[in-house]
Formats: structure tokens, sequence, C-alpha cells
């Protein structure tokens, strides 16, 4: 062996050489998967044909032919599976919406009720965290629905709640409002407050930066959002009625109807991931170290502040993340609703279009996509909020 | 100058001052109840509160599962209200009579046997595993992961050739479902997900591209979808002959699913192990795999014993949803009992449930109580 060699690299055999030895490894690799896309492909082909079961996405604009319980847009026996689809979409986007806003507010009070001093309060706290994180989603939901919803009494011998509200065992039906004559100002109020109270945020703002005088944006953001369009609902002379649900022989007219089934879910749902939320709080509140109230404390913070100003902020960087992820895992809990029959998104396609069509490759990707848009969308959101609050360091 | 003689000191106090009374008791039973629950006024409406929810929830519960309760009967005449007894209690008779269907569902009587021997097998192999003193883990692990598996499947499935006659999966049930597809997804999750974890951690671009798709994937997808996908994708992608059961199918969906979150918690693991591990073995002339399988994964693995067992009680808990694509697990097996008309009673649902509830929360709490135990352990053996 010469000197003259020791800036160039020394000669390995492609045997030995990492890059040459990775490179064919990810050609191995690549040459597995595409086999076995291919093959589970070709498989499908032939299966299908089989079969003679139909490829593609015609069957999107066919008639569905079948009812669903539940619609917040039109939809009827003649619709069409796409249209079908939307309903499920928003059913499913419906639960997780109101779930992700009942969860939050029972999952916060529970996780600082732990860390109450109060022996009692924490106690009962940590009882609930504790049943409910170790009880299945899926018990959970067939308690509430068959123990509990189903139990109700009979039509016939309804609960009737006050404010002119039915409870059986077919649902929940509650007083429709409807809009009366000049309801209308009420919205335009709501959009004006909204406006105003932003340039009010940005002129405080300002103001703050230039002289230190701090304005109650708080307050003024509530009195322009709430208080407007309540004070012109109330001069205009309250204009809404309600539709009140009667009670006939075999059904209920009129009023919202509840389906038990939503009820179900939405219960079983907020409570399980409230659980969880409690133990994402509480552990939040714990990482912000007891010195910065201290220090807030020292400077003359008042409690309120200190806790607005100082620990909150601080909790929430490391709150945010872990209580998304709780969100998203809502949002895909919501698909147990297939087991109770509420129907959302799976029971309608990966349900019932599944087994009408039988196109079970295109109706489950289509099912999934949802699911990882809806995954995919929210982890981007969450990256957005991170850099935003991330700690600024040196 | 006159003030600092003695007869002039005004301000100096002839007697002595009352004494202060005592400070209030901070300990003892009455002290912790002056400072954990009457503090103050917010804290005492709290203490009232939450006692009122306590006594509103407690009694009720209890007197449902014990005292007004049920215990022995032959069919659903023993549970109904009566006269005499007004207000009926869980039916524990319907529990105790059909708890051979939730334990074994509708696996022959004969051969229940079996089963036993199945779990016994089973208890050994996570007690050789988890057991803080146990010793030669690595032969529990080759017998956990290896040889328990081809056992169990010898057992359950059956094997005429030595005098096991073959119970098919359609039998299979109850309890015995449960533990088998979260065993299956337990161990067939560990080393998929170690892989995966390593594959999203390569230096490969495609190694670490396909193993990030699958894991994204997979979690960004509910596990009812990846089980329908599993129910009816999969007889679709392999050749008719070949088109595996129900239980099979159920199986290699959990399992899948189970591996992406394991390869997560893994992956987590393997952050949380410094630099100068890895340069380390690299400088001694380890190869990937040998430093690997030497250097970093028993100290990655270890410190993520408590999350491994946490996504265990997770999975334990998801082995429920095989109950929506038909099979008839532990949950199933008490759904379908409970509208058997024999125990119809207005209680047998509530019965069933509170049953089942048990039975998962005494799982699962054991299951994280043991977590927890081992975290406490590993933070204190790195804080010293």
């Amino acid at each position: 062996m010469s000197r003259a060699g020791a800036d160039e690299k020394p000669a390995i055999s492609p045997l030995h050489d990492p890059r040459w030895r990775s490179a064919v490894y990810q050609v191995l690799l690549c040459a597995v998967i595409v086999f076995l896309v291919y093959s589970a492909v070709d498989n499908a082909a032939q299966n299908l044909q089989r079969a003679r079961i139909a490829s593609g996405f015609d069957f999107w604009h066919r008639t569905a032919g079948f009812d669903i319980s539940q619609t917040l847009i039109d939809y009827s026996t003649v619709s069409t599976y796409g249209r079908a689809f939307w309903v499920g979409l928003l059913n499913t986007l419906l639960v997780a919406g109101l779930g992700i806003i009942i969860a939050t507010i029972i999952g916060f009070i529970v996780g600082i009720a732990r860390l109450s001093k109060n022996a009692l309060v924490s106690r009962l706290a940590g009882g609930y965290v504790e049943v409910i994180r170790n009880l299945p989603l899926l018990l959970q939901l067939l308690f509430w629905y068959n123990a509990v919803l189903k139990a109700l009494p009979e039509l016939s011998d309804s609960l009737v709640l006050p404010g002119g509200a039915f409870l059986n065992n077919r649902g929940l039906f509650l007083p429709q409002p409807v809009a009366g004559a000049g309801f209308s100002v009420v919205p335009l109020m709501f959009v004006i407050g909204l406006a105003g109270a932003l340039l009010f945020r940005v002129w405080a703002k300002r103001r703050q930066e230039r002289t230190g005088l701090q304005a109650p944006i708080l307050l003024a953001t509530f009195l322009l959002v709430i208080g407007l369009p309540l004070a012109a609902f109330l001069l205009s002379g309250v204009p809404i009625e309600f539709g009140y649900p009667e009670k006939g022989r075999f059904n209920i007219r009129g009023g919202i109807e509840i389906l038990p089934e939503f009820m179900a879910l939405l219960f079983g749902l907020s409570i399980y991931t409230a659980a969880f939320i409690a133990e994402v709080v509480r552990a939040g509140i714990l990482a912000v170290s007891h010195g910065q109230t201290e220090a807030a404390y020292s400077l003359g913070l008042r409690p309120g502040q200190t806790l607005r100003r100082v620990v909150i902020p601080q909790a929430m960087r490391v709150i945010v993340p872990p209580l998304t992820n709780q969100y998203l895992n809502l949002t895909k809990n919501s698909s147990l609703a297939v087991a109770i029959g509420y129907p959302d998104l799976v029971q309608i396609f990966a349900g019932t279009v599944l087994n009408q069509t039988g196109q079970a490759v295109e109706v489950i990707a289509i099912t999934m996509a949802v699911y990882l848009t809806i995954s995919l969308v929210t982890s981007l959101l969450m990256n957005w909020y991170n850099a935003r609050i991330a700690l600024v360091e040196r | 100058m006159a003030a600092h003689t003695p007869s002039g000191t005004s301000y100096v106090r002839a007697q002595a001052v009352a004494p202060l009374p005592p400070p209030l008791v901070e300990s003892g039973a009455i002290g912790w109840l002056r400072t954990a629950l009457f503090s103050g006024p917010l804290n005492i409406v709290l203490t009232i509160l939450s006692g009122a929810l306590i006594v509103l929830i407690v009694p009720p519960l209890l007197n449902f599962l014990i005292f007004d309760a049920t215990w022995s009967g032959a069919d659903r005449e023993a549970c109904l209200a009566r006269p005499d007894r007004p207000v009926v209690g869980a039916c524990w008779a319907f529990i105790r009579e059909r708890l051979g269907y939730f334990i074994y569902g509708f696996y022959p009587i004969a051969e229940r046997w079996r089963v036993d021997a199945f779990f016994v097998l089973l208890t050994i192999g996570i007690i050789w595993l988890l057991a803080p003193t146990a010793r030669r883990r690595t032969l529990g692990a080759i017998y956990f992961f290896v040889v328990m598996p081809v056992l169990a499947c010898v057992l359950l499935l059956g094997w005429p050739a030595i005098g096991l006659p073959e119970v098919s999966t359609t039998q299979w049930g109850g309890m015995l479902v449960t533990v088998v597809v979260s065993g299956v997804g337990i161990v067939f999750s560990l080393p998929i997900g170690i892989v995966l974890a390593l594959g999203r951690r390569s230096r490969m671009p495609l190694v670490k591209l396909f193993s990030v798709i699958f894991i994204e994937f997979v979690r960004g997808v509910p596990l009812v979808t990846v089980l329908f996908m599993a129910s009816v994708m999969l007889p679709l992608f392999v050749p008719e002959q070949w088109s595996p059961d129900k239980l099979l199918r159920a199986l290699v969906g959990v399992a899948l699913f189970a591996s992406a979150y394991m390869a997560e918690v893994v992956r987590a693991g393997l952050q949380a192990i410094p630099r100068g591990q890895y340069e380390g073995a690299m400088a001694v002339g380890l190869s990937y795999w040998r430093m690997m399988g030497l250097i970093i994964l028993p100290q990655a693995l270890r410190v993520t014993i408590p999350n491994i067992v946490n996504s265990y009680i997770a999975l334990f808990k998801d082995t429920t949803l095989v109950f929506i694509v038909g099979i008839f697990d532990f949950l199933r097996t008490i759904e379908a009992a409970r509208v058997d008309p024999k125990w119809a009673t207005p209680v047998t649902s509530t019965t069933g449930y509170a049953f089942a509830a048990i039975v998962y929360f005494i799982c699962c709490y054991l299951m994280s109580r043991y977590a927890r135990d081992m975290e406490a352990r590993l933070t204190t053996t790195h804080r010293r």
C-alpha cells in the first residue's frame, strides 16, 4: 500500500460498501412491496370478476334506496349514494364537534378538580378518571344505549321535561325555535359586534404598546359579541317562536327530535374522552413550576392575573398537542357509532352502501381517505400552532 | 433626654401580654378535615357538593351490586320483582349460569381443559416477562414470542395426529377470543413495531418513506375501518383458495393496527437514548443489527416498558371492536346472553354490563398499576 492513495477513498468491494448495501436493500424492499401490491391487485381483479362486482366510482351517482334516521341535509330514499356519503360525513362531524366541546368542558373541570386541595373533590375526580379510562368505550356506549336510554319509558308514558320537551325510549323531543319576523337583525348585530371586537383588540394592543395602558379586552369582546345581538334581540320584541312537539298516539310530531343513538354516542364519547383530557390538563398544569406562580406573586400580580397571564399560557404549550390528539381520537372513535346504529359515515357508507354495492375496495378507500384527511389537516394546523407558541430560545 | 430614664419608659409594657390562642390544629384527623375539607367558604361548598354526589352514587350502586342482588336461581323468575321483594338488584344468578359461555364461547365442553391449559401457559409467559425479579428474561422472551404461540395454536386449534380433535375458530368465543386477539396483538405488534420504528429512523430514504407511510396511515384511520378492511378486503387480495377465516382476518387487522402504535412507542424510546450510545457502539465496530440488538434496544425497551404496557391496555380495550365485524369476543357473548329470553328481566342488561365492566376494570387497572410501579422503579434508578 502506497501513501499516495490516502486522500482518495480506499477501494472497498461493493459487498462491504454501506452505500451499495443500502441501495441493494432498498431495491429489494421496493421489489417485495411492488410484488405484494401487484399480486394483491391481480387477485382482487380476479376475485371481483368472479363475483361479478363492478369496479370504479359509478355507484356514486346511483340511487341509494335506503332511508337514514338522522339527516342534516335533504335526503330521501331516491337520493344517490353520493348524497348518503355527505349525510354520513355531516353526522360524524356533528357528533365529533359537539363531543369535542363537551369533553373539553368536562375534562378541564375534572383535570383542575384533581389538583384541588380539597381531598374529597380531588379523589372524586381521580375516581372518575380511573374508572372511565379503564373501561372499553364500546362497553360504555352499549351501556348508555341499551341500559339507560333504551330503558326509558315507552312513548305513552313519556317523561315530560320542563319547557315542553319529552323524553322516552325513542329519543328526546325538544321545542324547535323558529325565527320570527325581524329576527334577521340579530345575526347582523352579531357580525357587527364581531368586527367591532376585532377592531377594539387591534386598537387596545396598539395603545398598550404605545402607553402601557391596558384596556378591558375580555369585557369589551363579551359585550360586543354577546351583548349587542342580545340587546337587539330583546329590543326588537323577542322575535322568536317555538314549535312545540306534540304527543300523538303512535308518534311525536313537530319539535326537534334527538335520537337515542345520537345521545348515547355523544354521552359515551364525551365522558370517555373527558377522562383522558383531564389527565392532559393535570399534566399541563403540573408542568408549570411553582416558581412561576411565586415569581408572579412577588411582582404583585393578583391570583387571577397570575393564572391568566403566567400559568395558563405556559400550561397551554404543554396541553395543546396531546389535547389535539384526544380530539382526533374522539373523531376516530365516533366510528363506533356503527355498534349502536347511529348513522355516521362508517355505518352508512362502510356498512349499508358497502353491503348494497359490494364495492369493498372503493367504499373502504373513500371512508379511510376521509379520516386520513381529517387527521392530516388537524396535524398541519397543530404544527402551525406549535410553531407559533414554541419557546423562542436563543 | 429625660425620656430615657427608667421612669420615663412609658412605651414599655408593665405587664405581660395575654398569650395568643394556640394555632388551629393542623395534624391529626381534625386538622386534616380543617385543611383538606373546610379551609374556606368555597372549599366548604365544594365539600358539601362532592359529598352529596358521593351519597347519590355510592349507596345505590352498592345496593344494586350487593345488597339487593340475586345470587342464585335457575331462570328469570329468580330475578323478577315480587310483592315481597319490590326492589331487585343485579341478577348474579344469570352470570353464574352463563359463566362458561362468557369464558369459552361455544368451545366443546369436553375440550375446555385445553383453553384452561392455554390460559396457564399464557400466565407463565406474562409473569416470566414482566415480574421485576424474574431471571433469564431472554429465555422468557423466546418462550413468550415463539414457543407459547406455537403451543397455543396446537392446543386451541387441535391436532388430530396427537389426539387433540380439531376445534374450528367459529366455536371459539368469550374471554378466550378476547385473550387470543389481544395476545396476538401483543405478540406481533412488538417485533413489527420495532422493525417499523427502526425503519422510521433509518438513513435509507425508501425504508423510511414506507415506514412513515404505513405508520401514519394506520394511525390516521379508526380501528373500525381497519377491521372492516381486513374483513372485506383481505379475502379479495389473496387467491380464493387461501381465503382466511373470519377470526384470522380480524387478527391481521388488530396486529397491523397495534404495530403502528407500538412503532411510535418504541421510536420514543429510541429517541431517549443518548447519541453517545450509538457512537460508542459504532466505535467498537458493531454492525447495525448487533448495535441495535446489544446496545440500543435493550436500553430503549427498558425505559419504554410503562408505555408499552399502556399501549397494551389500549389494545386490550380496543379488542372489543372485533364485536363489530361479528366475532364473539367477551363483550359480544354478554350482548348475546343478555337478550336470552330465559333470563329476560329488567335488570339483566345492566347486570351483564356491570359484570363486563368489573372484568375489564380489574384487568386494565392491574396493568396500569404495573405500568405505574415500573415507571416509579425506573425513575428511581435513573435519579440515583
